[in-house]
């Protein structure tokens, strides 16, 4: 199927003829294609570089300044404290900053129902700056410490924890969901530990906040474990269908199974020539 | 069954191989009489198109589903009971969960093949259930149902609703978070049912929901008795095939009164046995590389947690988009009891149109009062009112279907779940009508086309100036046999009312009258003999 | 059965049913002819040879690659196994196992139509219809059957034993039915939907790991998924949680517009709803803490927590009940009682007492 895979080697091209057999086997391959390529695209524009954490400075502190002036004030007040385009950044913490500006989410091309992902608008220094900024105006969540970014802890834990307090909006294995009004959960497939544990702690958008005595940093290490666990390995039964559960099964089956099958049968009672 | 002699069978002396057969041949003969059911069926003849494998599609499957799910059963345990898991996936171990999805879970981690035997059945099963509804929409769409194929429709219609059942009940035995919140929703429904719904419901889940019972109960279903009376009716709607023996397509040569095709022996066996093989083939190749119902994704039951696009497989799909349709508040308490129309209204409306599907076939025979056996498919542009009403069908089990994929539309094409759900509202109503209008227009432009093909032939592109400077696009006739299936089908007027021997009209009379005039107000009739001789005279 | 070329005209399709009546049907004489069957036109591989010989080594050819599969396969099965933990592995024995099975499936399928279509004979046969109906003869030998059976039992005589027979199989079954009680208990069903474990001084706990949950942990726009404490130790966990269940968020009090007859429900700001839909009973968890909107990933019901958690959109009737809520001396949250109604989706007798 696709070139990916090893069982390619085994038999794949074998009853390769100019024969109509192929129609099925062509029909496979380009929904293989299809989704092995959405697949990829998915994992690639997720990817992301890592980040580094340089000691705070008054200097990165007054850079901060004027990047949120320049960039973000607009909307947020000179003075963070918010306006009726957006909301007060007092007290929201590093973490909000380095999720929201991390993941491109911030600042918002147009107003839409919810900030969406999208390439992220400034250097890793420049998001620090303006996260330390704004943490300098008044306390509130830090960027996590690495030792719960490694996803090395108890994936089975992880596991429940994410089942009961995030699956319900962004769907068992982290492909998202809807919510009202067109806003959605999104994917969690390639999102970096540190934005993962930013986002719980919290609680960007519509999403609820997971303080940490409702979740202990070790139990946000451990769904970051979990999340890891599923986006490292294969999946075990070949390809995911975008792991949207029983509607993408159904249509694969009809558009190709079926469809196959039904250009098997046109071959199969065509007259031979 | 025949009515010119067989070709005789050329008499070379016979071989040590042909000894040897005719040796076992006649050894089963003389204990079963073999001779007589081979010598009936075994050059019966089968027409060859395309739509007539379609079937053959469903009970391939049915077949892998049996192979599949025969394996499954040796390793799977019906059991509600609580373990820990001490398999090999991971993010699971060391979790409470219940004996019947940690088998399952081993099924899929620790014994060989047995991902693939799992996937396959689950495949097969949503193939099974898609062929049968394609297979009766081909049966519908070209009048294969009416006489003597009532009766077969019917069993037919069974069959799916068996297929339907067999999938719920396996959907459920995984006991997994998804099939779990599946039974909770049947659980809601149920309760839903006046005076007896809780009840039901108790009696079921022997308990309260979700009890321990369930699973075992399912399962005793799933294996035993929905099986056995699946085969049962699969044996009733094989027996009326052969009975009624298959439908064609008119042609040159075919009638009412003949089949034309190839014979079980050698070639029809040959084709349908290679199907066979195929069906089960691209299944395994499905099985083998797509997922599905990744089990360890959802984790064990637990009533608490629930995944985004909690959804049922495919062919309950109509039955949860009807739910998703019905506006909010719909619940009215009258002397101290709950009417939950929420539940009740989807729970009155999918029967009937389940219904209207079932009895199509008489309905359409008593309007046309026809009591003729039909063996001659109709293309569906020659039957333009009923093949409207399957698209308006159709339509309306579209609706329904994509409503259970509401949240996911709205996810992938960046809409509100509000406004696809207040679309597909309005679209339940509107849908099959433009549907039906669209469809009947449709048919009936296609009949005149045919019958402008047959009287004048086709437009060849080629431009020829006549002597006094005119230019004309020349008509090619099409051949004889060709035309012939253009011109062969049923024609049909409207019921004039006229009152019984007893004078009088009755009020089922006049409906029956006023359906008639629906149908087959605007018509177009086949060309008949008079009119091709003139048109060959031009 | 007869080869086409050789066969009779086909006769007209209305004369053989003259006896069943057309309805509406339009009978014409006039109807177009049925030219009879076209000449049969030879394939490649009937007139050449070299066309036939190499269908016939595509044939085999393929019936060769499904043996080469069928090898595969336990070759496969053999060389690759699962190591426990290795998902790959799974995959890997999953997908080469598949292809073998494929291999050998397709080879023989692909082959025997190949063969069928290229080499069998394929001039089309005629086989003619009959009615459906059995022969007058058999008709009237059927009913003489069933005449003689009346006759000799005398079914239709005696009235007073067909119509003690009839009573007596109808009533046959009723055991059967009775037999079905005892696949649930005995209690009445509609007592137990009707209460939950909570009940004044239960603390509300975190699922799933029962630990108690003080009111400042819920800071604003958090949300708490809770069962009551002591849950775990219930025989019927499943079942107590899956009436139990409760989602507890906290507002800003000026945010909460509470009824009320409820406005001791709620502590700060905080307020716990049952988290099982009113509608067929999905866990209803989607919480958007800005707009305060709870959705039902099942069916898309939309409940409005700020608003006593009004039905805004969705098929669900009735709002989620509330649990009325309290802290104890030592700061954790408790139940003031149990739900005052139902919770889960409506059933009959839900508002009876």
């Amino acid at each position: 199927m696709s070139k990916k895979t090893t069982s390619d080697r085994s038999g794949r091209g074998r009853n390769t003829g100019r024969r109509h057999p192929l129609a099925t086997v062509a029909l496979l391959a380009i929904g293989l294609m299809t989704t092995g390529g959405a697949y990829a695209a998915v994992t690639t524009a997720a990817a992301a570089d890592e980040t580094a954490s340089p000691a705070v400075t008054q200097s990165t502190i007054d850079e901060g300044q004027v990047l949120f002036d320049a960039n973000c004030a607009s909307c947020h007040g000179l003075d963070a404290a918010g306006t009726e385009n957006g909301p007060t950044l007092i007290g929201v913490g590093s973490a909000a900053v380095d999720f929201q500006v991390g993941t491109g989410r911030m600042p918002m091309a147009r107003n839409q129902p919810q900030a969406e992902q999208k390439p992220a608008q400034f250097t890793d220094e420049q998001v620090t700056a303006l996260a330390e900024y704004v943490a300098s105006l008044a306390p509130g969540p830090a960027i996590p410490d690495e030792e719960y970014l490694q996803a090395d802890g108890d994936a089975t834990n992880g596991a429940e924890l994410f089942r009961i307090n995030c699956a319900m909006c962004h769907n068992v294995a982290g492909a998202g969901g809807a919510l009202t009004q067109g806003k959605y959960a999104p994917t969690l497939r390639g999102v970096l530990p540190q934005h993962i544990y930013e986002a719980m702690q919290t609680g960007p958008q519509n999403m609820p906040v997971f303080n940490d005595l409702n979740l202990s940093p070790e139990d946000k290490a451990d769904i970051i474990t979990y999340l890891k666990y599923i986006e490292d390995n294969p999946a075990p039964g070949g390809f995911r269908l975008g792991d949207l559960g029983p509607v993408a099964e159904g249509l694969f089956m009809w558009i190709f199974g079926l469809g196959a099958l039904v250009a098997v049968t046109v071959w199969l009672t065509a007259k031979s020539h | 069954m025949t009515t010119a002699p067989t070709s005789t069978p050329s008499t070379l002396p016979p071989t040590r191989t042909a000894r040897l057969t005719g040796a076992a041949a006649n050894y089963i003969d003389e204990r079963t009489s073999i001779s007589g059911i081979v010598k009936e069926l075994g050059r019966k003849i089968f027409p060859d198109h395309w739509s007539f494998m379609l079937g053959e599609v469903a009970l391939y499957s049915f077949v892998v589903i049996l192979l599949s799910g025969t394996w499954l059963t040796f390793f799977f345990q019906p059991s509600m009971a609580e373990v820990h898991y001490e398999g090999s996936y991971v993010p699971l171990k060391g979790l409470e969960m219940s004996i019947a999805y940690a088998s399952a879970l081993d099924i899929s981690f620790d014994i060989r093949g047995g991902l693939l035997m799992r996937q396959m059945h689950h495949w097969a099963a949503l193939l099974f259930i898609a062929a049968i509804g394609l297979h009766m929409l081909r049966v519908f769409f070209t009048g294969a149902f009416r006489k003597p194929r009532e009766i077969n429709w019917f069993v037919g219609f069974v069959l799916f609703i068996l297929a339907m059942a067999e999938g719920f009940t396996g959907y459920s035995l995984p006991d997994d978070l998804l099939s779990g919140n599946g039974l909770r929703i049947i659980d809601g429904m149920v309760k839903a049912i006046p005076i007896i719904g809780v009840w039901i419901s108790y009696l079921l889940f022997g308990g309260e929901f979700p009890g321990t019972d369930v699973v075992a109960r399912f399962y005793s279903l799933h294996i035993l008795l929905l099986p056995a009376v699946l085969v049962a009716a699969l044996g009733v709607h094989m027996l009326l095939l052969i009975i009624n023996k298959h439908t064609q397509f008119a042609g040159p040569g075919k009638t009412n009164d003949n089949v034309v095709g190839v014979p079980i022996m050698p070639v029809f066996a040959a084709k349908a046995g290679g199907f066979f093989f195929i069906v089960f083939g691209v299944l395994t190749v499905i099985a083998a590389f797509f997922t599905i119902n990744p089990i360890w994704n959802y984790g064990p039951y637990d009533p608490s947690p629930v995944s985004a696009g909690t959804q049922p497989d495919w062919y309950i799909g109509f039955a949860d988009g009807a739910l998703r349709l019905v506006p909010p508040h719909l619940e009215t308490v009258i002397f101290g009891y709950v009417f939950s129309w929420n539940i009740l209204l989807p729970l009155g409306v999918l029967p009937l149109f389940l219904g209207a599907v079932a009895f199509y076939p008489w309905l359409e025979a008593w309007i046309t009062g026809d009591k003729r056996e039909h063996h001659i498919a109709d293309r569906p542009r020659n039957a333009p009112v009923r093949t409207a009403i399957g698209a308006a069908g159709v339509t309306f089990y579209a609706v329904l279907w994509a409503a259970a994929s509401s949240d996911l539309i709205a996810t992938h094409f960046g809409l509100g779940i509000e406004m696809v759900i207040h679309t597909l509202q309005a679209l339940l109503f509107i849908g099959p009508v433009v549907a039906f209008m669209l469809t009947r227009r449709i048919c009936l432009g296609l009949q005149r086309k045919d019958r402008e093909i047959a009287l004048h032939g086709f437009e060849s592109g080629r431009i020829v100036r006549l002597p006094g400077g005119e230019y004309i696009e020349v008509h090619e006739q099409v051949d004889e046999y060709e035309r012939w299936k253009l011109l062969a089908y049923d024609d049909y007027q409207p019921l004039m009312l006229r009152p019984n021997a007893r004078g009088q009209i009755t009020v089922g009379e006049r409906i029956r009258s006023r359906l008639s005039g629906w149908f087959y107000e605007d018509r177009i009739s086949p060309v008949n003999q008079r009119e091709l001789e003139e048109s060959s005279h031009h | 059965m007869a080869q086409h070329d050789d066969a009779s005209t086909p006769g007209s399709s209305i004369e053989r049913h003259t006896e069943s009546s057309p309805g509406t049907a339009v009978v014409t004489a006039d109807a177009a002819q049925n030219p009879g069957f076209p000449p049969h036109e030879p394939r490649v591989t009937d007139v050449d040879p070299k066309a036939d010989k190499k269908a016939e080594r595509q044939v085999t050819t393929l019936f060769f690659l499904s043996l080469v599969g069928s090898i595969f396969a336990v070759a496969a099965y053999i060389a690759f196994p699962i190591v426990p933990g290795d998902l790959g592995s799974v995959r890997l024995n999953t997908a080469l196992v598949g292809t073998g099975i494929a291999l050998a499936l397709l080879g023989i399928g692909f082959g025997t139509v190949h063969w069928a279509k290229a080499l069998m004979r394929d001039t089309e046969l005629v086989e003619q219809r009959h009615p459906t109906r059995g022969t007058e003869e058999t008709r009237a030998k059927a009913v003489e059957v069933f005449t003689l059976g009346n006759q000799e039992s005398g079914i239709g005589r005696r009235a007073l034993i067909r119509n003690s027979l009839i009573g007596a199989a109808a009533v046959a079954p009723l055991p059967a039915v009775a037999l079905f009680r005892d696949l649930a208990p005995a209690e009445d069903p509609n007592a137990l939907l009707k209460h939950t474990l909570w009940e004044e001084g239960v603390r509300l706990t975190r699922d799933p790991d029962g630990s108690p949950i003080r009111a400042a942990d819920v800071t604003i726009g958090s949300v708490f998924h809770v069962i009551p404490e002591g849950i775990r130790e219930e025989e019927e966990y499943l079942e107590e949680k899956a009436k139990a269940a409760v989602l507890l968020v906290r507002l800003n009090p000026g945010d909460l517009n509470e009824l009320p007859e409820r406005a001791s429900w709620s502590y700060d700001g905080i307020v716990a709803y049952s988290k099982i839909c009113t509608h067929v009973g999905c866990p209803v968890a989607l919480y958007e803490q800005r707009t305060h909107h709870l959705l039902c990933p099942c069916h898309q019901s939309e409940f409005d927590i700020a608003n006593h958690a009004a039905v805004i959109f969705g098929p669900a009737a009735r709002p989620l009940p509330q649990l009325p809520i309290a802290v104890d001396d030592e700061g954790y949250l408790i139940a003031q009682s149990d739900f005052t109604e139902p919770v889960g989706p409506s059933f009959w007798e839900r508002e009876r007492a």
